[in-house]
């Protein structure tokens, strides 16, 4: 016989003809095998069976040493051909396999998502820190330092310096607590204002949040204790129109940018003008309700321009600097806020009410 | 302060309604505390006549009334006992509408019809503090007869409205009808008149009936006194009642009710004296002999003392100056002549006398304000005049008028340009200011800067910055603009402490405690609830000299007290565990009595209860050590009087106590009421400001492998874990990374009085990898330390 390709023609010997037909056997054999194959142990045998060391393909590999050259490559070629294939073959059964197993196990495990969760126990700051912590923010953005002070104090810083006359009637023991007769609790954050502008010369821009003391028996709008927040702001060319703006800042931050303000003239001994200032109420957005008695109002701060005296006693200039201090009480702030309607809750500490917040 | 509108209106023009003028004097600074219109909501209530009584047929307690209203006569079923034929009674007629909104409609009461009610005070919600008694019970008896069918309203002036004022300490010139017409006038720019002061005098003098001397001009700056002769004492008109009523004060007789009148109408208190009770017809104003006793009008027997000034005739004492008359120089009914007196008392003084004697009224609370010695010939002329307007009698010719010093009016400067800068404005112009400052009867000359005189009644007014403020608030606070300030640039924040503050409760509330927030003073009691000794220093409290009650008495010392009173009050409230801390003062002081500031220490207090141990309490604390970076400290075992002695510890740092911590003793849980086991620690928080380190450096991640050794010994009961870590550490050579314990054995194979202990040491180099060699020699250096030094045996 010939070839027209020009290369030798040789016949296959009988021996390579019967390996020939094992390979097809194998290859006919392992599809059939690989049919019944349910589980990635079993593909696994299997794979051990036709391409482990000992598996029939091997050995097949094994035997080829008898043929001759020219047979060699031709039954290598169908050899490899078919190990290739049957490593194809298992290669897809095993992820096919591992697929199938991961879509039972999915579906197994499922969960009722609405079962009560595992929660860690977390605590909290207390509502009226955390009302500080906020309204500490606003001023510390518009460059207020925050400082504090004694709450025990010096008559002297609480109400002479802050132009109280000597018979002013918060001086009263009706009203203060006293220690002896020159040091009392604070009934006011104001006299940090006096002890700031002996320490610090212009500009000063500081906020001042404590705990102050008044003679009034609990109930449910006054308390003994309770916290202001007080501002203090000196420089040259300070003006009302700068503490209309700096307070009407504070106000739309802490309440919303829709909230409005009112300043009204009100007296305090330690500032001249003198103005308290309103918000629209939250609860009703100026319409008016039960929160604010039908006025559409909450007052929430007092304020006016430092006292030419009260600069004068510290030491500064009132001819060069002007200033504006504002005072409020952070407890009726935190009360709107909260929407609380009793101020005892916050001195209480019921842990009900403390995890509210 | 009760302003009736209709009183006001005699002196100034208001156009507005009530509401809108509430809201304009509020922006102007008389702040508005509520309006009341009584008669807002009544309608078509009249005046009738009753014509005929005759009792009901069908039941006992009803008469049937026969009552002209005017237009006709309407039969009317009541259940009052207090009416008669003839009497003028408020008839509120079928579709009639009373306060509160009750609709009145005819109807059949027992079967006969009723075409209307006969109404009470009550009904018409009458401000009954000052009416008579007898008006109270029953049916509203008109005082005269009236047109019948006349709206009850136009009778009653219930057509009226009052507003209440928030009148501030430093504007007593607005105590009156007069005081609030100015600041109306000034505040809608209108004019403003004052009362009615003319009147006839006798022929005769009042220096042939009475001399005055006052022997102290400072405590009463101004004496004045006038005369009534032949008064006829009866009840004052009706339109002077009506408002005094609306203005809170009951009216008693017309010469009573006219010192009342012109007090509340132009804020200068007013006494009368029976003429016939002067002795010796002389009026002294002297102080009080020392234990001077005089009975006030109130008939209370008063001692006084030298410091008080007194009004006294030749003989005795006739009252108190400034605050209230003498028991028995009353006017009676029988009163012939009258004495006025209108003066002026240094306010100081009468604060102080008032406040000694416990007596504070209507006057003295006016003149411890300060009033305008000025104002007192304007009152006592309008006080004869109204004595003449409603026939009380006759004006006696002349006065007495001791007024040593006159009142000199300040005089300021205002500066135009200052005050728009001050103001933050640029359009307040010369002439606006002139006319707000005038309209507030302030004097002003224009002579290059403004000339201001201020008027004798505005003490408040010192400085320009008081002049600023009558400018702003007539220009409108609500039209000044609102302008962020463009000065220097500052920059904001927080200080350290406030800093490692914040952290530390942040860290507290994320390892799960809440902060509370308790109250500074604390009953005395309280150390001996916590079981402090006699001796402890903590019981040297700073004491107040007026607390509230003795339960508020001292300042704290410690915060545990409040932290046992917070975990009692949770766990009463069924909490079955509770997790807190407050970080807050305690107020201690080296020296007491106090002669210096406090020492106040910031205190940080931790109360646990539930199911947790001391160890719980423990791990919270070396949590937060952690993050505010004190490494080195120790736990060390402790006493304290508050705590259960085997389970309590300091905390040590730098060899310096920062506090305690542990398990409270049985004892003081039950003083407080608490029946399960509570943890309570309580740290110097400004030693563990001082000790925190913020200056984090980052140590590099280990580059070499762990090697860990087990190693189970047995020692004595007494040796303490911290005892063996220390070796272990120590010993270590510093390869030792870790140190687990992590098992504790007491029991079958181990000898009564000894405890295994099993840990877990991680031993790792940061230079190289260490082999078992380096291992071993290492741990059997700890071993044999651990053998010789505390006598552990190896178990294996």
């Amino acid at each position: 016989m010939g070839c027209k390709c020009g290369k030798a023609a040789f016949v296959l010997s009988e021996r390579s003809r019967k390996m020939k037909e094992l390979l097809e056997r194998i290859r006919i054999q392992f599809i059939k095998e690989l049919e019944g194959v349910l589980s990635q142990k079993h593909l696994e045998e299997l794979r051990i069976r036709y391409l482990g060391k000992k598996g029939e393909l091997t050995q097949v590999l094994r035997g080829m040493g008898g043929l001759s050259s020219e047979e060699r490559p031709v039954i290598g070629q169908l050899a490899n051909e078919i190990r290739d294939y049957i490593n194809e073959k298992i290669e897809d059964t095993a992820y096919r396999l591992k697929r199938k197993d991961l879509e039972v196990r999915l579906k197994d495990e499922f969960i009722d998502v609405t079962m009560p969760s595992k929660r860690k126990a977390l605590g909290n700051k207390h509502p009226l820190t955390k009302v500080l912590d906020e309204i500490n923010q606003i001023f510390i953005g518009m460059g207020f330092t925050i400082v504090e002070g004694p709450e025990i104090e010096k008559a002297y810083y609480n109400f002479d310096a802050l132009n109280h006359s000597k018979y002013h009637p918060a001086r009263d023991i009706q009203d203060t607590f006293y220690i002896n007769e020159e040091i009392l609790l604070r009934t006011q954050t104001s006299p940090m204002q006096v002890r700031v502008m002996e320490q610090q010369k212009p500009p000063i821009r500081v906020l001042v949040p404590g705990k102050v003391y008044r003679r009034d028996e609990i109930d449910a709008t006054h308390s003994p204790m309770f916290h202001q927040i007080e501002g203090l702001v000196v420089d040259k060319g300070i003006t009302m129109a700068n503490l209309k703006g700096t307070l009407d800042v504070f106000a739309k931050r802490l309440y919303g940018e829709n909230t409005k303000t009112r300043f009204r003239p009100h007296h305090f001994p330690f500032t001249e003008p003198s103005a308290e200032m309103d918000c629209t109420c939250s609860a009703c957005n100026g319409r008016g309700c039960r929160v604010c008695k039908d006025e559409g109002w909450i007052e929430i701060l007092g304020s006016g321009m430092v006292h030419p005296n009260v600069l004068r006693i510290c030491g500064i200039d009132p001819e060069i600097y002007t200033g504006f201090a504002f005072g409020m009480g952070l407890d009726r702030i935190a009360l709107l806020k909260y929407d609380v309607d009793d101020l005892r809750l916050f001195f209480e500490n019921d842990k009900r009410f403390l995890a509210q917040f | 302060m009760l302003v009736p509108i209709k009183w006001l209106k005699d002196y100034v023009d208001i156009k507005v309604d009530p509401k809108s003028f509430a809201d304009a004097m509020t922006m102007s600074g008389s702040k508005v505390e509520a309006i009341s219109e009584t008669g807002k909501e009544i309608e078509n209530v009249v005046v009738g006549r009753i014509l005929k009584l005759e009792n009901h047929p069908d039941a006992d307690k009803l008469i049937i009334g026969q009552v002209d209203v005017g237009t006709e006569v309407l039969q009317i079923v009541t259940g009052a006992t207090n009416i008669r034929e003839g009497d003028y009674i408020p008839i509120a007629k079928h579709g009639s509408t009373l306060p509160g909104g009750v609709k009145i409609k005819k109807g059949k009461l027992r079967g006969v019809e009723s075409n209307g009610m006969m109404c009470s005070a009550q009904e018409l919600a009458l401000e009954l503090d000052n009416l008579p008694q007898d008006i109270l019970e029953g049916i509203y008896i008109l005082d005269k007869e009236y047109p019948l069918g006349a709206d009850i309203k136009d009778v009653l002036g219930l057509n009226d409205a009052v507003i209440e004022f928030e009148i501030t300490t430093n504007r007593p010139d607005c105590q009156s009808i007069t005081g609030i017409a100015r600041e109306a006038a000034a505040t809608f720019g209108s004019a403003m008149k004052y009362p009615e002061t003319t009147y006839k005098e006798n022929g005769e003098n009042i220096n042939d009936f009475l001399s005055i001397q006052v022997k102290n001009s400072e405590l009463c700056p101004r004496y004045s006194a006038r005369m009534v002769k032949n008064a006829v004492i009866k009840d004052s008109p009706a339109w002077m009642q009506e408002r005094l009523i609306k203005s809170g004060v009951r009216p008693i007789c017309n010469i009573v009710d006219i010192t009342n009148y012109v007090m509340l109408e132009l804020g200068q208190p007013m006494h009368a004296f029976n003429y016939k009770d002067l002795e010796d017809k002389k009026i002294i104003v002297r102080n009080a002999m020392p234990g001077e006793v005089i009975k006030t009008l109130d008939e209370a027997e008063r001692k006084l003392d030298s410091s008080m000034l007194v009004i006294a005739d030749g003989k005795k004492p006739t009252g108190i100056a400034g605050i209230m008359g003498g028991y028995g120089s009353e006017i009676e009914s029988d009163t012939d002549i009258i004495v006025f007196e209108c003066a002026n008392f240094e306010p100081v003084n009468i604060r102080l006398t008032s406040k000694k004697l416990g007596l504070r009224t209507d006057a003295s609370s006016r003149y411890e304000r300060g009033i305008d010695p000025e104002l007192v010939t304007l009152a006592l002329n309008r006080a004869c005049s109204l004595v003449e307007q409603i026939g009380a009698g006759e004006i006696v010719g002349g006065k007495i008028d001791i007024y040593p010093v006159p009142k000199i009016r300040r005089k300021l400067n205002l500066n135009v340009k200052n005050v728009n800068e001050f103001i933050g404005v640029n359009d307040i112009t010369e002439d606006m200011i002139v006319r707000y400052l005038t309209s507030l009867e302030f004097g002003v000359k224009v002579m290059g800067d403004l000339e201001v005189t201020v008027p004798t009644f505005r003490d408040d007014v010192e400085g320009g910055a008081d002049l600023m403020e009558e400018v702003a608030r007539l220009y409108g606070y609500d039209r000044i603009p609102v302008k962020l300030m463009d000065t220097t640039f500052t920059q904001g924040g927080k200080n350290y402490r406030q800093v490692i503050r914040d952290m530390a409760k942040r860290n507290m509330a994320a390892q799960g405690l809440y902060e509370v927030m308790t109250y500074s003073f604390v009953s005395p009691g309280v150390y001996n609830k916590i079981n402090l000794k006699a001796e402890n220093p903590l019981r040297n409290a700073i004491k107040l000299i007026n607390p509230l009650g003795e339960d508020q008495g001292v300042m704290r010392t410690t915060m545990i007290p409040n932290m046992l009173e917070v975990i009692s009050r949770n766990y009463n409230m069924k909490a079955a565990e509770g997790h807190f801390f407050e970080l807050s003062k305690v107020y201690l002081s080296e020296r007491l009595p106090l002669d210096e500031l406090a020492d106040e220490r910031e205190t940080l207090t931790i109360g646990m209860y539930g199911e947790i141990d001391f160890f719980d309490l423990k791990g919270a604390i070396e949590n937060l050590l952690g993050e505010l970076n004190i490494r080195k400290y120790s736990i060390l075992s402790s006493c304290n009087d508050s705590m259960h002695p085997g389970r309590t510890a300091d905390l040590v740092i730098n060899n310096k106590r920062i506090g305690s911590l542990g398990e409270v003793h049985p004892d003081v849980l039950d003083n407080y009421g608490i029946p399960v086991r509570a943890y309570i620690a309580e740290l110097d928080f400004e030693e563990i400001i001082l000790q925190s380190n913020m200056n984090i450096k980052y140590k590099s991640l280990p580059k070499y492998p762990p090697v860990e050794r087990d190693i189970a010994i047995v020692v004595a009961e007494e040796i303490t874990a911290g005892q063996v870590e220390g070796i272990i550490r120590n010993k270590g050579e510093r390869l030792v990374e870790e140190v687990k314990l992590f098992d504790i054995y007491r029991g079958s194979q181990i000898e009564k009085g000894y405890k295994s202990m099993a840990y877990s040491i991680v031993y790792r180099s940061d230079e190289k990898t260490l082999s078992e060699g380096d291992v071993t020699k290492v741990h059997n250096k700890i071993v044999n330390s651990l053998i010789n030094q505390i006598g552990a045996v190896l178990r294996q």
